[in-house]
Formats: structure tokens, sequence, C-alpha cells
């Protein structure tokens, strides 16, 4: 791996003479995630490598693909989203499979750290308003710009995790109950359609003392109803254990609004917020079905996966206290 | 009938072994983490034998109460999770809303009993039960 990223980075980077310390950091089968220095005579630059290896390149049905990835954060650097500058595409010649290159930003994801430790003690006050304005940015990048990504609404989500949720053919009520209600409650198409990151939440955000550095992920981009990305953030299960605080575990949504609505002429529809709350906490429950039935099913025969599968009924407590609460 | 020590007990001790024994032995990486895991899969298995039997009995007596009909636990929850989703059930049907909550109580403390949601929805359960 080093030796192919060298060979690699010599070809566009002017001067680097070769990549130390490659190592991989996570991902699955599919994707791959790489920390490296690029070695150059003013001083070595972290980079990160994301890419899906040779035989891998099939985007499965929700994923933007790897190109499209690229694309967006270059258009969400030069639109000033926090983001990752993207360093470069990776090419059939590479022999690196499909990905791309692009800085290491400083800081931390781990959601138990950034909510509990002294170092981003400052930084928790502002998050909420900041997830606002950073969201507002990403949703008024041009549609125009966007690559070729999938449109959903609301009517097509529900109908693909009802699906998802009979294929399973395990029963739980609460499940049903929610997806009733979603049928019940679905406002309809949104009157402006506008690019969705679609994964926006503790994980996939670079946050330092100064709060959030980097957006990452786009692997579920879409485009859809931008109050989609406000709920999702606010689904219980991305708060660990600040259940009080409903964005992100340190902030509350009516910061969040006011950081988007300063940020852009858009209004926030906390109704439609609220319900995307609800679809998210159901989509992240059928994930975990989903952990557990690959787990059952192979190549994955792992016990972590396993065990995400008894976290399913968490969201099922979270449905519950979100639509019948006591 | 199988003799003494039960499964529980050999669950238990197995984890308990992992837990005081090997884990302060394993410094942290991967391996660490997924011991952590095991303990924690060993301790869900203990849990559910402890409570799942007294759980799946009261589960069926309140399936069995709503459907108007005996069967299995599995069989009951297919019975509801259809009429719920057909609208034949909803929460302001009788029972069904306290018959929800009640079951996925019992799945929490068997599978995420430190779960933020359940502690507190805990804590509305005790303060309801003295008052």
């Amino acid at each position: 791996m080093q030796q192919a990223l060298s060979h690699c980075v010599r070809t566009w980077c002017d001067g680097a003479t070769g990549v130390i310390d490659a190592k991989r950091l996570s991902g699955g089968a599919s994707q791959e995630t790489w920390s490296f220095d690029i070695a150059h005579p003013d001083g070595e630059r972290g980079a990160i490598l994301r890419r899906a290896p040779q035989g891998y390149g099939a985007a499965p049905g929700r994923a933007a693909g790897l190109n499209a990835e690229a694309d967006l954060m270059r258009l969400a650097f030069d639109a000033g989203v926090p983001s990752p500058r993207v360093l470069y595409v990776l090419r059939e010649a590479d022999d690196l499979g499909t990905g791309f290159i692009m800085d290491r930003v400083a800081g931390e994801t781990i959601p138990r750290k950034i909510l509990r430790d002294q170092e981003f003690a400052a930084a928790r006050p502002l998050l909420a308003r900041q997830v606002g304005r950073v969201l507002a940015g990403i949703h008024d990048l041009p549609m125009a710009a966007l690559p070729a990504l999938r449109s959903m609404t609301a009517a097509k989500e529900i109908a693909e995790m009802t699906r998802d949720y009979r294929a399973m053919n395990w029963p739980r009520p609460v499940f049903d109950l929610a997806l009733r209600w979603l049928g019940d409650h679905d406002p309809g198409p949104s009157a402006e359609v506008t690019l969705v990151h679609g994964d926006f939440r503790h994980g996939n955000l670079i946050i330092g003392a100064d709060g959030i550095r980097a957006v990452l992920d786009w692997e579920l981009a879409h485009l859809g109803d931008p109050m989609e990305d406000l709920g999702w953030i606010c689904v219980n299960s991305w708060r660990f254990g600040g259940i009080d605080k409903p964005v992100g575990g340190f902030g509350t949504r009516e910061d969040m609004f006011a950081g988007y609505e300063a940020a852009t002429t858009r209004r926030v529809d906390p109704d439609r917020v609220m319900f995307w709350e609800v679809m998210g906490t159901l989509r992240w429950g059928l994930m975990c079905c989903g952990m557990m039935q690959r787990f059952r099913q192979g190549p994955d025969h792992s016990m972590e996966r396993a065990m995400i599968g008894r976290r399913s009924s968490e969201t099922e407590i979270d449905l519950l206290r979100l639509l019948a609460p006591r | 009938m199988q003799d003494e020590p039960t499964a529980t007990e050999l669950v238990k001790a197995v984890a308990d072994f992992l837990r005081n024994d090997i884990a302060p032995l394993i410094a942290g990486g991967h391996s660490a983490f997924k011991l952590r895991v095991a303990i924690n899969a060993l301790d869900l298995v203990t849990r559910e034998m402890t409570l799942a039997g007294d759980s799946d009995a009261a589960e069926n007596a309140r399936l069995a109460q709503l459907m108007g009909v005996q069967g299995t636990l599995p069989d009951l929850n297919k019975a509801l999770a259809a009429d719920i989703a057909s609208g034949e059930i909803s929460l302001s049907s009788p029972g069904v809303a306290d018959h929800l909550w009640q079951t996925t109580m019992e799945k929490l403390a068997v599978d995420q009993p430190n779960y933020a949601s359940y502690q507190e929805e805990l804590r509305r359960d005790t303060v309801k039960a003295s008052s």
C-alpha cells in the first residue's frame, strides 16, 4: 500500500518524495480509510485516502459513489463549509481502486470525548448553532453544480423501510406503529429540494476546541427535504447519553434552528424536523437489525455485529418516547 | 432435568473470569475492544436467562388478552404487528400503549439496561410506584 501510494503521490504532488506511516484506520469490506504522511522537502503533510479497493467499485443501492463524494467535498470546501481539502481523485493508472485523497484534519470524532472531555468544554455550547450554520451551507450549495445523486422523498423512504422490515420477517410491533405513524404524518414532498448530507451526526464530524472543523462521509448524500438533516442529528441514538440535549447530546433544537436561519434565507420547519427525527430513529433501528442479518448470513460473522442487533430495542424505547410518551 | 450449576451460573462465572482476570492483561487496541464486546454479550445472556422466563410469560398473557386468542409469543406478536400495520389496532386501543411500553422495558432490561432513555423511564416507574 505504501509503495502504491508513494508512486501515486509523486505523480501529482510537486516535490513529494513518497509517503510514510500509511495505516488503515477503519471501514468495512467495501470502503477503506487510510492515514499517511506525504514526505516533502518543505515538510510532511498529513493525508487521508478514502477508497473502495478493486473489485468493490460497484456502489450499493444508497451510496453516492466515491467520485460523487469527492465532488461534493470540493464544492463544500469552496463554499466555506468546513471540509477537508480534496487533493486528488484516484485514476485507473494508480491501481488503487476508486476513491480520493484529502488533507487530514486534526480533531476528535469520538462522541464520548466530545461530550465529556474538558478540551471541548468551551466548544460544546457553540456546537448546536454551528451545526445549523454548517447545514445551511450544505443545503445552499447550488443544485446545478452537484454530481448525479438519487432523489429521496419521505414516501420513498417509508416504502423502502417497510420493504426492509418485512423482509426480515421478525415482528416488532413498535416498528409497525412507527411505520404507521410516518405514513399518517407524511408532510408530502418538500416545497424546496436541496442537497441532503444524509449522515450528519457524531462520528462524521471532526470537532476541535473551536468547534466543527470538518464534515466527513458524504456516502449517503442525496437530493431531498433539507429538514431531513436537521432531524437526523436529533435522533436519540446520536446523543450518547446526553438525552436532554437533542442536537448530538450537546445542544438545543432552538440553537440549531437559530444558527440555520441566520445563515440562509430558508426557514426551518420544526414539524418536518420532528417527522424526520422519528423516521431517523426507525431507520437506525432497522440498520441495527440489518447488522444482525449480516452476522447471521455471513461473511461477517462477528459478535460486534451480532451485538448491534441487540441495540434495535434502544430505538423502540425512543420511538415510544416520541409517539406514546408517558 | 439438567444438574447444577445452572447454565446461568456457568455463563456468569465465565464473564466474571474474563472481566476480572483477563481484561487487565490486555492493554487497549482492537483485542481489548473485542473482549469488552464479548463480556457484554455474556452479561446480556445472563440477564436474558435470569429475566426472560417471567417477562415472556407476562408478555404472552398480555398479548392473549389483547388479541383475544391463545398462541405462541412469535405468533401473537406477528398478529399484533399485522393489526397495527393495518390500522385495526392503534395506540388508542385499550391496553396497547401499556403493553408496548411494558414489553419494550422488558427488552431493554435484557439488551441495554444502561441506555439513558431506559434509565429515565425506569426512574419514572419507580416514582410512580412509590407515590
